[in-house]
C-alpha cells in the first residue's frame, strides 16, 4: 500500500512499525501537494518548511518513546479559520490577509501534543460563510471526484485536501452544516461534535452559539482517534463542558442490534434527488439487515430551521466580525479620509459578497425595533427544535438521513441564487441548532460519478452511537475510495 | 410671579472593582504600566480568542446589590452593545442589558428635612474600555488597551433626587458603602467612580418629568455640584424664554462652569445589544447569596452606634473615623491591641488628619499599622517619650510605618528619668542663664518656660517636662 493510500491510524502504526518515517510521510504529502494543487486549490498556505523541521521532531520523540498516540506522526491540515501560531490565518478573507497569530487554537494545540504534523491551512468561504468554497478570496477549491464541481464548504478545502491525498485527514468546523456537507461532496468522513464537546478558543467565530469544530478523515477509525485527541475540556472556553466519555474508539464495535434508527420523513420530500434518497434508504436497510430496528417518524419544524439559522448566524456573525476594523491587524485601506472613512473602505475593500450580505442581515435582525420579531422569536424557534429532537431521542439512538439534497454541483451554479444555496442547508443546520453531534459519510456514487452522503444524527454527547453506527455500516460497505482523477 | 421649579435628578454611576485581574481575562488591572504591557489575545480583542468571567466581579457586583437593598438576578447574562470606536478592541463591550445583576435596590440618604430613599433601578457589570492618546504632532492616535477589560459596575438610580445636596449625599453613600466592601477605593479623581448625571426641571407640582439631558465629566463632588447649578439654570433660562430643553448628553468643563452639547437624541447609535453567546447563562443559588450576605461588613451606620456604646469618644471623632472604613479599621485594631480608645482617636483625629492633609492623601492611603500605633501610645503611656518626641516619631511612622520601639532606641530618644542628670543639667542652665533666672524671680512667670526650653535643648529633647518644671521650681 503507499503511504498516501494510508489512512491516518494505519499510518501511525506503519510509524510505530518504522515501517515508514515520518520524514517520508511528511514529503510524500508535500510532493501530492505540489502535483495537485494547480487544479484542487486545497490550501491557503502550505507550510513546508515547518513540516518537514517538526517531522524531524516528532520523528525524535516517537523513537524515544515519548510519543505513543494513535496520530502520532500524521500530517494534518487545518482550515484556515484556526489560529495557528506563526501561520497565517486568514479565514480565506482579503481583510486578513497579513494576520499571523500569536497563539494556536486549542484543538490545534491537542493535535500538535498527539504528535500531528501541521501543513498548512485549508480554503474554505470566506470566514465560513458560504456551502461551497467559492466565497474565498484566495480562489475557487475544486472537488478531486471531478473539478468542475464545488467541494462543498464552508471546510470544502479539508475536504478536498482529504479526498485529494493533500493530507492525512483535517479539521474543519461546522457552523450550518459547514465540515458534513463538504465531507458527502467529497465522499469522505466528517464529524460535527456535539456543542461544547471541543474548544472554540482560536477558532475565529463566525456563528459563536453554532460553530464547532470537527474532524473530515478517510474513515470511521480515524474520526473517532481525532475525537479522543481533540475533545477536552478547556476553562478558556465557556461554552466547553467536562466530560469523561471521550473513550470514542470503544464505540469502533460491528454490532447495531437493537439500534433504534429513526428516519425523518421530513428529510425525504420536495427538493431530494431521486439518487440520494434511494442511497440513503438503501444504507437504512443495510442496517436494518444487520439487527438495527429502523422507522420512520415525523420530525417536524424543519421549515423553521434555515430562517431561523440564518437569523441567529448573520446577527452572531454581524458583531464577531467587527473586530475587523483596520486597526489592530489585518487589511487596512490605503486612502481614506479619518477614522470613519476608513473603517467603511477597510470593511468594503476587506469583505466579500457573501460576508457583507449576511453583516446586512445580522444588523437587521438585532436593530432596534426588529430585534424582538426576528432575533428572539429565531431562538423560540431554536428551542422548540431542541424540543423536537430531544422527543426523537426518547425513541431512537440514532436519526438517519441525507446531508445535503444533491451531490456536489457544478462550480459557479450556486452563488447565482443565494436563496436556493441557503436551501441546501436543510437537513444540516438543525443539528447545529439543537447544538447535536451529526456525522457524515459516504453511501454510495450518483450517475454524474459524484459521491453520495449519508447523515447519522445523536443526542447530545452520544457521539460513540454515531461512530458504532457508521463503523458497522463502513464494514458492510467496505472501501470507499476515488477512482482516479477525472 | 415667577415660577418655581424643581430639580429632578437620577444618576449613573460607574464603579471599577478592585480585582487583580481583568473581568474576562488573567490580565492584571495595575494602574500605570508601559502601554500594552497587561494585555492579552482576549482583552485586545484578537480573533479566536473568548472571554470567561472573573469570579470575583460576580461576588462584588452581588456584595453591593446586597448593600443596596436589590433583587439579585439569579439567572442573569451578558449583553454585547456593538458600537465602533478604536478603544473597544472588539467594537462591542460586553455588557449587561436585558438581564442585569441587581435590580430595584434602594439606599437611604440623609437631607436637610431628615431620612430619604433613593431607588436603584439596576447595577450591571461591564468591561472598561481602553485609552485612546492622540499624538497632536505625528497627527495620528495611539491606543492603549491595558484598561480595556478592567471590570466595572454602573449604579443606575431612579429619578429621586432633588439637589445636588442630594446626589452628594447619595454619592457619598455609595462611596461609603463601596469601600466599606472592599469592592472599590472609589476615588472620582483617579476615575475609580464616575457619575453621569441626568437632570431635568418640572414646574413645582406637576407630575410629568420635564425632557432630560446627561452630564458627562464630572470629576469631584464640587464639580457634580456645579454641574448640577449650571444645568438647572441652563433648563430654566430655556423655558422661560420659551425654549425646548432638547434630549442630549452634554459634557462639562469645570474651568469654565459651562457645558457643551455632544450628541443629541437623533444621533443616538443602535447599539444591536444581544446575549453574548462566548459568555454561558450565570445561575446564582440561594447558598451562593447566602455566602455573600454572610461575608457582608458591619456598615457605617451600626459602626456609629457601636463605636457610641462601646468608646468614650466623641460623636464627632466616631463620624470622622467611621467615614473611612480603612482609619475605622486601624482604630479597632489598635484598641483591641489594648490602647485606650480615646487615646487612639486622638492619635487619628489630630496628627494623622493634619498630615493626611499636608501631604494630600486620603484617609484610604494610612500606611501605618495598627500594631506601631500601639507602640507609640503605650511607650508615651509608660513616659518613656514625651509628647514631643512622639510627635516626631509619629511622622516617621506615618511616612514609613517605622516600629517606634526600635526607632526610639535607635535614635536614643528615651526620656531621660534619672533624677541625678536632670537635676545636674538643670543647675547648669541655671547657672547659664543668670537673666531669666532673675526674671523669674522677679515675677515674670513665663521665664521658667525658657529655662525648661533650655533644658529640654541641653536633653536633646530627651526628658520628661513635668520633671524639669519640678526641679526649676525646687531649684531656684
Amino acid at each position: 500500500m503507499s503511504i498516501l493510500d494510508m489512512t491516518a491510524c494505519q499510518l501511525a502504526a506503519a510509524i510505530k512499525n518504522k515501517e515508514v518515517t515520518v520524514l517520508e510521510a511528511v514529503k510524500a504529502v508535500l510532493a501530492q501537494i505540489h502535483a495537485k494543487e494547480e487544479i484542487y486549490n486545497c490550501y491557503v498556505t502550505v507550510d513546508e518548511e515547518g513540516a518537514l523541521a517538526q517531522a524531524k521532531e516528532i520523528q525524535k520523540k516517537i523513537d524515544a518513546g515519548i510519543l505513543t498516540g494513535a496520530l502520532a506522526g500524521v500530517p494534518v491540515a487545518i482550515k484556515d479559520n484556526m489560529c495557528t501560531e506563526g501561520i497565517l490565518t486568514t479565514c480565506s478573507s482579503k481583510i486578513l490577509n497579513n494576520f499571523v497569530p500569536t497563539f494556536s487554537s486549542e484543538a490545534v494545540l491537542n493535535l500538535q501534543k498527539a504528535g500531528a504534523v501541521i501543513l498548512g491551512k485549508t480554503n474554505m468561504d470566506e470566514f465560513a460563510m458560504g456551502s461551497t468554497t467559492e466565497t474565498s478570496a484566495y480562489g475557487v477549491t475544486r472537488n478531486p471526484w471531478n473539478y468542475e464541481h464545488v467541494p462543498g464548504g464552508s471546510s470544502g478545502g479539508s475536504a478536498a485536501a482529504v479526498a485529494a491525498n493533500e493530507c492525512f485527514y483535517a479539521l474543519g468546523s461546522d457552523t450550518g452544516g459547514s465540515i458534513r456537507q463538504p465531507a458527502s461532496f467529497c465522499g469522505v468522513v466528517g464529524l460535527k461534535p456535539t456543542y461544547g464537546r471541543v474548544s472554540r478558543y482560536g477558532l475565529i467565530a463566525y456563528g459563536s452559539s453554532l460553530d464547532q469544530i470537527g474532524p473530515l478523515c478517510k474513515d470511521v477509525a480515524d474520526c473517532a482517534a481525532i475525537m479522543e485527541v481533540i475533545s477536552t475540556h478547556d476553562k478558556k472556553d465557556s461554552t466547553s463542558v467536562l466530560r469523561q466519555d471521550t473513550d470514542f474508539t470503544s464505540a469502533l464495535v460491528e454490532d447495531v442490534k437493537g439500534m433504534r434508527i429513526g428516519i425523518p420523513r421530513d428529510y425525504f420530500g420536495e427538493g431530494l434527488d431521486g439518487q440520494v434518497r434511494d442511497a440513503v434508504l438503501k444504507a437504512a436497510e443495510v442496517l436494518k439487515e444487520k439487527g438495527a430496528i429502523v422507522e420512520e417518524f415525523d420530525l417536524s419544524l424543519v421549515e423553521y430551521a434555515i430562517p431561523a439559522y440564518y437569523t441567529i448566524a448573520a446577527a452572531e456573525a454581524s458583531s464577531n466580525l467587527e473586530r475587523f476594523d483596520g486597526i489592530k491587524y489585518g487589511y487596512r485601506a490605503e486612502d481614506y479620509e479619518g477614522l470613519h472613512d476608513m473603517y467603511k473602505k477597510t470593511r468594503s475593500q476587506g469583505f466579500g459578497p457573501e460576508v457583507k450580505r449576511r453583516i446586512m442581515l445580522g444588523s437587521f435582525v438585532l436593530s432596534s425595533g426588529y430585534y424582538d420579531a426576528y432575533y428572539l422569536k429565531a431562538l423560540r424557534v431554536k428551542a422548540l427544535i431542541k424540543k423536537a429532537f430531544d422527543e426523537a431521542f426518547a425513541k431512537y439512538d440514532v436519526i438517519l438521513g441525507p446531508v445535503a439534497p444533491t451531490t456536489a454541483p457544478k462550480l459557479g451554479e450556486s452563488l447565482s441564487d443565494p436563496i436556493k444555496m441557503y436551501l441546501g442547508d436543510i437537513y444540516t443546520i438543525s443539528v447545529n441548532l439543537a447544538g447535536l453531534p451529526g456525522l457524515s459519510m459516504p453511501c454510495g456514487i450518483d450517475s454524474k460519478g459524484l459521491p453520495i452522503g449519508l447523515q447519522l444524527i445523536g443526542d447530545c454527547f452520544n457521539e460513540k452511537k454515531l461512530i458504532q453506527t457508521a463503523y458497522t455500516y463502513e464494514k458492510i460497505r467496505g472501501a470507499f475510495s476515488r477512482k482516479e482523477d477525472r | 410671579m415667577a415660577k418655581q421649579y424643581e430639580t429632578v435628578i437620577g444618576l449613573e454611576v460607574h464603579v471599577e472593582l478592585a480585582t487583580k485581574t481583568k473581568i474576562f481575562c488573567g490580565c492584571s488591572t495595575a494602574f500605570g504600566g508601559e502601554p500594552n504591557t497587561h494585555t492579552c489575545p482576549v482583552c485586545t480583542g484578537m480573533p479566536g480568542s473568548l472571554p470567561v468571567l472573573n469570579k470575583q466581579v460576580l461576588e462584588y457586583a452581588v456584595a453591593v446589590g446586597l448593600a443596596t437593598n436589590c433583587t439579585i438576578t439569579q439567572y442573569c447574562k451578558f449583553d454585547r452593545k456593538n458600537y465602533f470606536y478604536p478603544d473597544n478592541p472588539q467594537n462591542y463591550q460586553i455588557s449587561q442589558l436585558y438581564l442585569p445583576i441587581c435590580q430595584n435596590g434602594r439606599v437611604e440618604i440623609e437631607t436637610e428635612n431628615g431620612k430619604k430613599y433613593v431607588g436603584i433601578h439596576e447595577i450591571h457589570m461591564e468591561e472598561d474600555a481602553g485609552k485612546l492618546i492622540h499624538d497632536e504632532w505625528d497627527d495620528c492616535s495611539l491606543v492603549d488597551y491595558n484598561r480595556s477589560g478592567v471590570p466595572l459596575i454602573e449604579i443606575v438610580s431612579e429619578p429621586d433626587m432633588r439637589s445636588a445636596e442630594e446626589v452628594i449625599a447619595y454619592l457619598e453613600k455609595l462611596r461609603m458603602t463601596i469601600q466599606y466592601l472592599g469592592a472599590s477605593d472609589c476615588k472620582l479623581q483617579e476615575g475609580s467612580m464616575r457619575a453621569d448625571v441626568n437632570l431635568s426641571i418640572r414646574e413645582v407640582g406637576a407630575e410629568a418629568f420635564g425632557t432630560r439631558t446627561e452630564m458627562k465629566n464630572l470629576n469631584s463632588f464640587k464639580a457634580i455640584a456645579r454641574a448640577i447649578e449650571g444645568e438647572r439654570e441652563r433648563q430654566i433660562d430655556l423655558l422661560e424664554a420659551g425654549e425646548k430643553v432638547i434630549q442630549e448628553t452634554r459634557r462639562w468643563d469645570d474651568n469654565k462652569g459651562e457645558s457643551y452639547a455632544m450628541r443629541s437624541k437623533e444621533d443616538a447609535q443602535d447599539y444591536r445589544y444581544f446575549p453574548d453567546p462566548d459568555l454561558v447563562p450565570i445561575m446564582l443559588d440561594d447558598a451562593f447569596l447566602d455566602q455573600i450576605r454572610a461575608k457582608q461588613p458591619e456598615f457605617r451606620e451600626e459602626k456609629m452606634l457601636r463605636y457610641k456604646k462601646e468608646f468614650d469618644i466623641p460623636e464627632y471623632d466616631i463620624q470622622i473615623i467611621t467615614g473611612s472604613k480603612h482609619m475605622a479599621d486601624i482604630f479597632e485594631q489598635t484598641v483591641a491591641l489594648g490602647s485606650q480608645p480615646k487615646k487612639v482617636s486622638n492619635w487619628l483625629m489630630v496628627e494623622t488628619l493634619r498630615l493626611l492633609k499636608e501631604n494630600n492623601m486620603d484617609p484610604e492611603d494610612i500606611r501605618f499599622s495598627p500594631e506601631n500605633l500601639a507602640k507609640l501610645i503605650s511607650l508615651t503611656d509608660a513616659k518613656a517619650i514625651n509628647s514631643s518626641v512622639a510627635k516626631e516619631v509619629f511622622e516617621v511612622m506615618f511616612d514609613q510605618n517605622i516600629d517606634p520601639e526600635k526607632y526610639v532606641e535607635e535614635k536614643g530618644l528615651k526620656t531621660v528619668n534619672d533624677e541625678g542628670a536632670l537635676r545636674k543639667t538643670v543647675e547648669e542652665v541655671i547657672a547659664n542663664n543668670p537673666q531669666s533666672v532673675e526674671d523669674y524671680r522677679n515675677g515674670k512667670e513665663k521665664a521658667i518656660g525658657f529655662l525648661v526650653g533650655q533644658t529640654m535643648k541641653a536633653m536633646k529633647g530627651k526628658a520628661d517636662p513635668g520633671m524639669i518644671n519640678k526641679l526649676l521650681k525646687e531649684l531656684l
